[in-house]
């Protein structure tokens, strides 16, 4: 406002709270997790028609080290869900989860003895996105989200802090 | 001075035991396998399966017959239709009913777009496992393309969900087509871009000649069937050989080739993509007009201006809704060529509204058994072509 | 194909909705299936799949099924056998991978899934389920849901 009329407009003043979570929201590189069908619907918004890469998000980390958000996509069977506790011990703070499709919401169609009835009883979910699968705007509306989410958040204030260990 | 102990020669060599998966980079899921490693070369596989498993079997015991489909959708998502014609042709056998002719022909459009899709996407990841990365993002366009057919005519663009027992869900749209020719019109220039980028292409050729063969007598032994068993000369496909769903009437040559190896695999999945864009000219010439599904009073759902004019019809439709349908006593095998082999549907049905059993023959499962077999002796880099070249669905392999 | 075997194996065949199917008695299901592969008329040398179901009340509660197919002759054949479950361990069959090697991941998954042991197969591991869990999910009287305490979501 006005300092920055000043200067004509080529500097933004902010507070640092608000300038940590914008660098945050713009470049979260995603660990695509793909486990099941909505791991195809995940791609297909990686590629040309939905573009994920106009959020900074098109790095598709295979390694968690690497990675920020965890895309949860696809049912998470009961013998593949201490490893992916273990892959999201493995991630650095701060680290965020979206839980895609019905099946990591809660279990979906699968409502049996081998499918973990919805991914939150593991894992902290920041964002679900339901459907069967979710049409690739949906996951993008889920990111966005999760980027609004991020933007209100007090990450210097109370920084985030997850509790969970590996099996 | 330094007292130092003697450069002894007592080296050890061992086997190195690496763990792959079950989370890894590339996209075709949850499969972890222990290799065992001598320096680069590959002296076993052994595959440990069931990261996907989600009780289908056990699931569609619990459900109506009509309530099974979306679950036989979700087993094969790549191809999801050829999994839901799979299980309604054998439901239709047992209760005895066929569908109609336009029926008939709709489905062998879903089903032939079905097996373009998949290998579309299996090009792709199989180009980018190998190391090209540009073909994944030109297939992954005419998916797109598919997939706005396959929104059009029945609602969703992965799981289509449009076949029902006896027929179809509805009849095509307006617009569809004219759609669906404009995309059989363009895609054969399409292939040819695709065969530009890898056939000739001597670092694909290099990659893929020559490795991970499996002779035709292994691949029988292993319950190989598809494009593996093609690729080794055998020119088996159940679509001439016992054909379904009217497939007899359609004019289409079965690619074999004779190499044994991926890149054989490669130019039989190509082949069979042209080859099913020639049966979908054929049937949109040859669709003939009537009615969409078959009519057996208690067991098929009557179309829906009916359910709101006549009272049997919706007493019928109240019936099959809350207790579902019950055929008869009987069991009965329907398989069909889906694009990984044969897709079998083994249903036992004992007169109540939940199958007995239903056993699902899913064609990855079987073709991962030659795995061991096809990458012992070879490069580690070679395990991930020969991976990707059986084309493996997780969810059809854990069920 | 009746005339190949020996009475004493066969218990029934039936044909419904033109496929053919035939039960036989369990011990002999080795010879039979080296017959089915072996006889040049029959030449079925493929085996599609081996599925085990469970038919629990009625005994013999549980039956085998062995899809065939001849690659040659282009004809396809089920063979079925039924076995009892014993007062005390599990029920045995043979293993018929010396026969179709291909049935070896086949078996392994039916053995898991209803608790059924195959003599002679060469790697008796678990396939799908995960190797902590104790019970046999196909059978009729296992819940659909599992339990917490047999098929928990994380081993203890």
């Amino acid at each position: 406002m006005g300092i920055e009329n000043h200067l004509n407009n080529t500097v933004h003043v902010t507070n640092l709270e608000w300038f940590v979570n914008w660098a945050r929201k713009s470049s979260m590189w995603p660990l695509g997790f793909g486990l099941a069908c909505c791991a195809l619907e995940m791609i297909a918004t990686f590629v040309s028609r939905y573009d994920l890469s106009r959020f900074g998000m098109e790095v598709a980390r295979p390694s968690p080290r690497h990675a920020d958000l965890m895309i949860v996509s696809g049912t998470a069977s009961k013998k593949m869900i201490p490893a992916v506790r273990r892959i999201y011990e493995q991630m650095a703070e701060p680290k965020w989860v979206i839980a895609m499709g019905a099946c990591a919401c809660t279990g979906g169609i699968y409502k049996n003895y081998a499918v973990v009835q919805g991914i939150d009883r593991h894992l902290p979910v920041d964002v679900y996105i339901p459907g069967c699968p979710p049409r690739p705007e949906a996951l993008l509306d889920g990111i966005l989200q999760l980027h609004a989410k991020v933007m209100k958040e007090q990450s210097i204030r109370r920084p985030r802090l997850t509790n969970v260990k590996a099996v | 001075m330094s007292t130092q102990a003697p450069l002894t020669n007592t080296a050890r060599e061992e086997i190195l035991e690496l763990n792959l998966g079950p989370h890894h980079p590339s996209t075709h899921g949850v499969f972890r396998a222990i290799v065992e490693l001598d320096g680069e070369i590959v002296v076993n596989v052994t595959p440990h399966l069931g990261y996907l498993h989600r009780g289908f079997e056990k699931t569609c015991e619990n459900k109506h017959y009509h309530q099974v489909i979306p679950l036989t959708e979700r087993c094969d998502y790549m191809g999801a239709s050829s999994n839901s014609l799979a299980y309604c042709l054998c439901v239709e056998k047992i209760i005895d009913v066929e569908a109609p002719e336009r029926a008939q022909v709709i489905r062998v459009i879903m089903a032939e777009l079905s097996r373009i899709f998949s290998h579309l996407f299996w090009l792709g990841t199989h180009a980018h496992d190998v190391g090209a990365m540009t073909p994944l993002f030109y297939t992954l366009r005419e998916r797109e393309e598919i997939m706005n057919l396959f929104e059009l005519v029945a609602g969703g663009r992965l799981m289509p969900n449009y076949l029902r027992i006896g027929g179809l869900n509805k009849d095509l749209e307006v617009g569809f087509l004219e759609r669906l020719k404009a995309f059989t019109d363009t895609f054969d220039e399409r292939i040819d871009d695709y065969e530009t980028l890898l056939t000739k292409n001597a670092i694909y050729v290099d990659r893929t000649k020559g490795v991970g063969i499996l002779p035709l007598d292994d691949a029988i032994k292993l319950g190989a069937s598809g494009p593996m068993v093609r690729a080794s000369g055998l020119a088996w496909d159940i679509r001439k050989s016992q054909p379904y769903c009217g497939y007899d009437q359609y004019e289409f040559d079965i690619p074999v080739e004779t190499g044994c190896d991926v890149y054989s695999r490669y130019l039989v999945r190509v082949q069979e993509m042209r080859q099913s864009n020639r049966i979908l000219k054929q049937a949109i010439r040859k669709l003939p007009d009537g009615p969409i599904i078959a009519r057996k009073a208690g067991v098929i759902f009557p179309p829906q201006e009916e359910i709101y004019t006549r009272m049997e019809s919706l007493i019928h439709h109240f019936m099959l809704v809350v207790e579902g349908m019950k055929p008869p006593a009987g069991e009965y095998y329907q398989c069909i060529e889906s694009p990984r082999g044969e897709l079998g549907c083994y249903l036992i049905s004992d007169g109540s509204s939940n199958p007995m059993r239903l056993k699902w023959r899913a064609p990855a499962f079987v073709n991962l058994e030659s795995l061991a077999l096809m990458s012992r002796g070879r490069f580690f880099a070679d395990l991930i072509a020969i991976l990707s070249s059986i084309d493996i669905v997780l969810a059809e392999v854990d069920r | 194909m009746k005339e190949l075997l020996p009475e004493e194996t066969i218990i029934s065949s039936e044909l419904f909705r033109e496929q053919m199917v035939m039960m036989v008695k369990s011990e002999h299901i080795l010879k039979v299936c080296e017959i089915a592969k072996n006889d040049p008329e029959l030449a079925f040398d493929f085996l599609s799949f081996v599925a085990g179901v469970d038919r629990y009340p009625s005994t013999p509660r549980f039956e085998i099924v062995y899809q065939l197919y001849s690659i040659k002759k282009n004809h396809r054949f089920r063979i079925k056998c039924r076995l009892e479950e014993p007062t005390e361990g599990l029920p045995r069959i043979d293993s018929v991978v010396a026969v179709w090697p291909t049935a070896d991941w086949h078996e392994r998954e039916t053995a898991e899934m209803f608790g059924i042991v195959f003599n002679n197969h060469p790697d008796p591991r678990k396939l799908l389920l995960p190797d902590h869990w104790k019970v046999y999910p196909l059978r009729k009287d296992f819940p659909l849901e599992g339990s917490e305490t047999e098929t928990p979501d994380l081993p203890q």
